[in-house]
Protein backbone atom coordinates (compact mmCIF):
# COMPACT_ATOMS: atom_id res chain seq x y z
CA UNK A 1 0.00 0.00 0.00
CA UNK A 2 3.20 2.55 -0.29
CA UNK A 3 1.32 4.35 -3.25
CA UNK A 4 -1.80 5.16 -0.79
CA UNK A 5 0.49 6.38 1.71
CA UNK A 6 2.32 8.84 -1.07
CA UNK A 7 -0.48 10.16 -2.88
CA UNK A 8 -1.97 10.68 1.10
CA UNK A 9 1.39 12.26 1.77
CA UNK A 10 0.47 14.66 -1.67
CA UNK A 11 -2.79 15.39 -0.75
CA UNK A 12 -1.48 17.15 2.89
CA UNK A 13 1.04 18.89 1.12
CA UNK A 14 -1.63 20.10 -0.76
CA UNK A 15 -3.70 21.05 1.87
CA UNK A 16 -1.02 22.77 3.20
CA UNK A 17 -0.07 24.72 0.33
CA UNK A 18 -3.98 25.38 -0.13
CA UNK A 19 -4.11 27.16 3.78
CA UNK A 20 -0.61 29.32 3.22
CA UNK A 21 0.05 30.20 0.19
CA UNK A 22 0.06 34.02 -0.51
CA UNK A 23 -2.26 33.64 -3.66
CA UNK A 24 -5.93 33.10 -3.36
CA UNK A 25 -6.10 31.67 -7.00
CA UNK A 26 -2.68 29.25 -6.05
CA UNK A 27 -4.90 28.32 -2.92
CA UNK A 28 -7.83 27.45 -4.62
CA UNK A 29 -5.74 25.44 -7.49
CA UNK A 30 -3.63 23.79 -4.47
CA UNK A 31 -7.36 22.63 -3.58
CA UNK A 32 -8.09 20.80 -6.69
CA UNK A 33 -4.59 19.22 -6.18
CA UNK A 34 -6.64 17.51 -2.86
CA UNK A 35 -9.34 16.61 -5.03
CA UNK A 36 -8.07 14.97 -7.77
CA UNK A 37 -5.27 12.90 -5.46
CA UNK A 38 -8.58 11.85 -3.40
CA UNK A 39 -10.16 10.71 -6.52
CA UNK A 40 -6.78 8.62 -7.40
CA UNK A 41 -6.82 7.12 -3.62
CA UNK A 42 -10.63 6.04 -3.76
CA UNK A 43 -9.36 3.87 -6.88
CA UNK A 44 -6.66 2.83 -5.18
CA UNK A 45 -9.08 1.42 -2.18
CA UNK A 46 -11.71 -0.10 -4.90
CA UNK A 47 -14.13 2.42 -5.00
CA UNK A 48 -14.59 3.16 -8.86
CA UNK A 49 -17.65 4.84 -8.60
CA UNK A 50 -16.84 7.19 -5.97
CA UNK A 51 -13.42 7.83 -7.72
CA UNK A 52 -15.85 9.03 -10.77
CA UNK A 53 -18.02 11.35 -9.00
CA UNK A 54 -15.37 12.53 -7.05
CA UNK A 55 -13.58 14.35 -10.41
CA UNK A 56 -16.82 15.36 -11.61
CA UNK A 57 -17.02 16.83 -8.70
CA UNK A 58 -13.79 18.29 -7.88
CA UNK A 59 -13.89 20.37 -11.03
CA UNK A 60 -17.03 21.86 -10.47
CA UNK A 61 -16.10 22.98 -6.89
CA UNK A 62 -12.68 23.88 -8.76
CA UNK A 63 -14.37 26.24 -11.27
CA UNK A 64 -17.25 27.76 -8.19
CA UNK A 65 -14.30 28.52 -6.44
CA UNK A 66 -12.01 30.37 -9.62
CA UNK A 67 -15.43 32.33 -9.66
CA UNK A 68 -15.55 33.41 -6.14
CA UNK A 69 -11.77 35.06 -6.40
CA UNK A 70 -12.24 36.85 -9.70
CA UNK A 71 -14.42 38.96 -7.61
CA UNK A 72 -11.29 40.67 -6.43
CA UNK A 73 -9.22 43.50 -8.26
CA UNK A 74 -5.71 41.80 -8.00
CA UNK A 75 -6.42 37.95 -7.04
CA UNK A 76 -3.72 38.26 -4.21
CA UNK A 77 -5.31 39.69 -1.42
CA UNK A 78 -3.70 37.83 1.83
CA UNK A 79 -5.31 38.90 5.03
CA UNK A 80 -3.11 36.80 7.43
CA UNK A 81 -3.95 35.25 10.39
CA UNK A 82 -6.05 36.04 13.47
CA UNK A 83 -3.32 35.22 15.96
CA UNK A 84 -5.41 33.69 18.80
CA UNK A 85 -7.65 31.44 16.31
CA UNK A 86 -3.57 30.17 14.89
CA UNK A 87 -3.26 29.31 18.37
CA UNK A 88 -6.14 27.97 19.14
CA UNK A 89 -6.30 26.18 15.98
CA UNK A 90 -3.11 24.28 17.02
CA UNK A 91 -4.24 23.21 19.55
CA UNK A 92 -7.26 21.59 18.53
CA UNK A 93 -5.28 19.79 15.54
CA UNK A 94 -2.65 18.60 18.46
CA UNK A 95 -5.99 17.11 20.60
CA UNK A 96 -7.72 15.67 17.30
CA UNK A 97 -4.30 13.91 16.40
CA UNK A 98 -3.98 12.59 19.98
CA UNK A 99 -7.97 11.70 20.40
CA UNK A 100 -7.67 10.01 17.22
CA UNK A 101 -4.35 8.02 18.01
CA UNK A 102 -6.40 6.91 21.20
CA UNK A 103 -9.78 6.19 19.36
CA UNK A 104 -8.07 4.14 16.38
CA UNK A 105 -7.23 1.06 18.93
CA UNK A 106 -10.58 0.43 19.73
CA UNK A 107 -11.65 0.59 15.69
CA UNK A 108 -11.18 -2.62 13.06
CA UNK A 109 -8.02 -2.80 11.75
CA UNK A 110 -6.78 -1.07 8.15
CA UNK A 111 -8.11 -3.61 5.98
CA UNK A 112 -10.12 -5.70 8.15
CA UNK A 113 -13.79 -4.06 8.27
CA UNK A 114 -16.40 -5.59 10.38
CA UNK A 115 -19.52 -5.53 7.14
CA UNK A 116 -22.58 -6.59 9.53
CA UNK A 117 -24.95 -5.88 7.26
CA UNK A 118 -22.97 -5.64 4.20
CA UNK A 119 -22.32 -9.30 4.31
CA UNK A 120 -26.48 -9.42 3.55
CA UNK A 121 -26.15 -6.83 0.99
CA UNK A 122 -23.42 -8.66 -1.01
CA UNK A 123 -25.34 -12.22 -0.98
CA UNK A 124 -28.44 -11.55 -1.24
CA UNK A 125 -28.32 -8.37 -3.73
CA UNK A 126 -27.85 -10.19 -7.15
CA UNK A 127 -30.98 -11.77 -6.03
CA UNK A 128 -33.29 -9.23 -4.51
CA UNK A 129 -32.43 -6.55 -6.82
CA UNK A 130 -30.88 -7.88 -10.32
CA UNK A 131 -27.85 -5.12 -10.47
CA UNK A 132 -24.30 -6.69 -10.84
CA UNK A 133 -22.80 -3.14 -9.44
CA UNK A 134 -23.57 -3.49 -5.31
CA UNK A 135 -23.07 0.22 -4.89
CA UNK A 136 -25.94 0.77 -7.22
CA UNK A 137 -27.97 -2.01 -5.78
CA UNK A 138 -27.85 -0.06 -2.46
CA UNK A 139 -28.60 3.73 -3.21
CA UNK A 140 -31.51 2.85 -5.77
CA UNK A 141 -33.08 0.06 -4.51
CA UNK A 142 -32.38 -0.69 -0.47
CA UNK A 143 -31.11 2.65 0.54
CA UNK A 144 -33.57 4.32 -1.76
CA UNK A 145 -34.96 6.71 0.99
CA UNK A 146 -31.41 8.03 1.53
CA UNK A 147 -30.91 9.00 -2.25
CA UNK A 148 -34.42 10.78 -1.99
CA UNK A 149 -33.19 12.79 0.49
CA UNK A 150 -29.82 13.97 -0.87
CA UNK A 151 -31.93 14.88 -4.08
CA UNK A 152 -33.92 17.07 -1.57
CA UNK A 153 -30.69 18.67 -0.33
CA UNK A 154 -29.51 19.38 -3.67
CA UNK A 155 -32.56 20.96 -4.74
CA UNK A 156 -32.42 23.22 -1.38
CA UNK A 157 -28.85 23.94 -1.94
CA UNK A 158 -29.74 25.06 -5.37
CA UNK A 159 -32.86 26.97 -4.43
CA UNK A 160 -30.50 28.81 -1.22
CA UNK A 161 -27.93 29.69 -4.25
CA UNK A 162 -30.10 31.12 -6.78
CA UNK A 163 -32.32 33.13 -3.90
CA UNK A 164 -28.69 34.57 -2.45
CA UNK A 165 -27.14 35.58 -6.05
CA UNK A 166 -30.26 36.68 -7.36
CA UNK A 167 -30.56 40.31 -8.93
CA UNK A 168 -34.12 41.08 -9.71
CA UNK A 169 -36.38 42.82 -6.83
CA UNK A 170 -33.46 43.09 -4.71
CA UNK A 171 -33.36 46.74 -2.77
CA UNK A 172 -30.66 48.38 -2.21
CA UNK A 173 -28.80 48.68 1.58
CA UNK A 174 -30.73 50.86 3.15
CA UNK A 175 -33.62 50.95 1.54
CA UNK A 176 -36.93 50.18 3.10
CA UNK B 1 1.75 -2.88 12.51
CA UNK B 2 2.26 0.33 11.33
CA UNK B 3 -0.01 -0.30 8.51
CA UNK B 4 -3.44 -1.14 10.56
CA UNK B 5 -3.79 2.20 11.80
CA UNK B 6 -0.98 4.89 9.72
CA UNK B 7 -3.79 5.54 6.86
CA UNK B 8 -6.29 6.98 9.86
CA UNK B 9 -3.94 9.23 11.27
CA UNK B 10 -2.44 10.70 7.67
CA UNK B 11 -6.30 11.14 7.27
CA UNK B 12 -6.72 12.79 10.49
CA UNK B 13 -4.10 15.18 9.73
CA UNK B 14 -5.46 16.44 6.57
CA UNK B 15 -8.96 17.00 8.33
CA UNK B 16 -6.89 18.93 10.99
CA UNK B 17 -4.91 21.24 8.18
CA UNK B 18 -8.56 22.17 7.53
CA UNK B 19 -10.17 22.60 10.63
CA UNK B 20 -6.71 25.06 11.12
CA UNK B 21 -7.30 26.51 7.90
CA UNK B 22 -11.16 27.66 9.19
CA UNK B 23 -10.28 28.43 12.77
CA UNK B 24 -6.70 30.91 11.99
CA UNK B 25 -7.87 32.06 8.80
CA UNK B 26 -9.10 35.91 8.14
CA UNK B 27 -9.79 35.39 4.64
CA UNK B 28 -13.59 33.88 3.88
CA UNK B 29 -12.46 31.94 0.30
CA UNK B 30 -9.54 30.41 2.76
CA UNK B 31 -12.31 29.75 5.19
CA UNK B 32 -14.41 27.71 2.59
CA UNK B 33 -11.32 25.95 1.56
CA UNK B 34 -10.71 24.69 4.41
CA UNK B 35 -14.17 23.17 5.28
CA UNK B 36 -14.02 21.94 1.73
CA UNK B 37 -10.36 19.94 2.76
CA UNK B 38 -12.13 18.74 6.28
CA UNK B 39 -14.95 17.10 4.41
CA UNK B 40 -12.32 15.54 1.80
CA UNK B 41 -11.04 13.96 4.92
CA UNK B 42 -13.97 12.91 6.36
CA UNK B 43 -14.79 11.43 2.93
CA UNK B 44 -11.61 9.68 2.98
CA UNK B 45 -12.13 7.91 6.46
CA UNK B 46 -15.26 6.43 5.67
CA UNK B 47 -14.03 4.83 2.35
CA UNK B 48 -11.04 3.83 4.54
CA UNK B 49 -12.98 2.14 7.05
CA UNK B 50 -14.64 0.01 4.07
CA UNK B 51 -11.22 -1.55 2.55
CA UNK B 52 -10.96 -4.89 2.80
CA UNK B 53 -7.21 -6.53 2.23
CA UNK B 54 -7.22 -8.56 -1.29
CA UNK B 55 -11.03 -7.10 -1.91
CA UNK B 56 -12.52 -6.13 -5.66
CA UNK B 57 -14.88 -3.54 -6.33
CA UNK B 58 -18.08 -4.47 -5.42
CA UNK B 59 -19.37 -5.28 -8.81
CA UNK B 60 -20.67 -8.99 -9.79
CA UNK B 61 -18.52 -10.45 -12.40
CA UNK B 62 -20.28 -13.23 -14.20
CA UNK B 63 -19.76 -16.78 -13.92
CA UNK B 64 -17.23 -15.77 -11.00
CA UNK B 65 -17.99 -17.70 -7.13
CA UNK B 66 -16.87 -16.42 -3.92
CA UNK B 67 -15.50 -13.38 -4.97
CA UNK B 68 -13.91 -11.26 -2.24
CA UNK B 69 -15.26 -7.89 -2.15
CA UNK B 70 -14.66 -4.55 -0.24
CA UNK B 71 -17.37 -3.37 1.86
CA UNK B 72 -19.86 -1.43 -0.43
CA UNK B 73 -22.44 0.50 2.33
CA UNK B 74 -19.93 3.27 2.98
CA UNK B 75 -19.28 3.71 -0.71
CA UNK B 76 -22.95 4.28 -1.55
CA UNK B 77 -23.37 6.54 1.75
CA UNK B 78 -20.39 8.38 0.68
CA UNK B 79 -21.53 8.89 -3.18
CA UNK B 80 -24.43 10.96 -1.52
CA UNK B 81 -22.15 12.97 0.60
CA UNK B 82 -19.79 13.84 -1.83
CA UNK B 83 -22.76 15.63 -3.69
CA UNK B 84 -24.07 17.56 -1.21
CA UNK B 85 -20.35 18.75 -0.14
CA UNK B 86 -20.33 20.09 -3.80
CA UNK B 87 -23.86 21.96 -2.93
CA UNK B 88 -22.91 22.97 0.69
CA UNK B 89 -19.59 24.38 -1.18
CA UNK B 90 -21.83 26.32 -3.73
CA UNK B 91 -24.09 27.82 -1.53
CA UNK B 92 -20.70 29.16 1.07
CA UNK B 93 -19.05 30.59 -2.37
CA UNK B 94 -22.74 32.43 -3.16
CA UNK B 95 -23.00 33.61 0.25
CA UNK B 96 -19.27 34.68 0.49
CA UNK B 97 -19.44 36.75 -2.75
CA UNK B 98 -22.66 38.57 -1.36
CA UNK B 99 -21.01 39.56 1.48
CA UNK B 100 -17.68 40.95 -0.79
CA UNK B 101 -20.99 42.59 -3.08
CA UNK B 102 -21.78 44.78 0.00
CA UNK B 103 -18.28 45.33 2.23
CA UNK B 104 -15.56 45.66 -0.61
CA UNK B 105 -13.77 43.05 1.02
CA UNK B 106 -13.78 39.23 1.72
CA UNK B 107 -11.94 40.51 5.50
CA UNK B 108 -13.95 38.32 8.20
CA UNK B 109 -13.03 40.93 11.13
CA UNK B 110 -13.87 43.65 8.68
CA UNK B 111 -17.37 42.16 8.01
CA UNK B 112 -17.90 41.91 11.56
CA UNK B 113 -16.84 45.36 12.42
CA UNK B 114 -19.76 46.71 9.46
CA UNK B 115 -22.03 45.34 11.32
CA UNK B 116 -25.82 46.70 11.82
Amino acid sequence: MIELYIVMALMIAGALAAVEMRNLLSAVIAVGVVGLGLSIVFLLLKAPEIALTQLVVEIVAVIILIRATLTLEDSGEWLGSRPLGSLLGALFAALTVWVGIVAFKSLPAFGDPLMLVSQRYLADAAADTGAANIVAAIILDYRAYDTLGEATVLFTAVVGVLTVMRRKGVKDHGEK
Amino acid sequence: MIHSWLPYVLCILLFCVGVYAVLSKKNLIRIILGIVIADYAVNLFLILLCWKKGGEAPILQPGAMEQVMVDPLPQALVLTSIVIGLATTAFLVAIAMRLHERYGTYDITRIRELRG
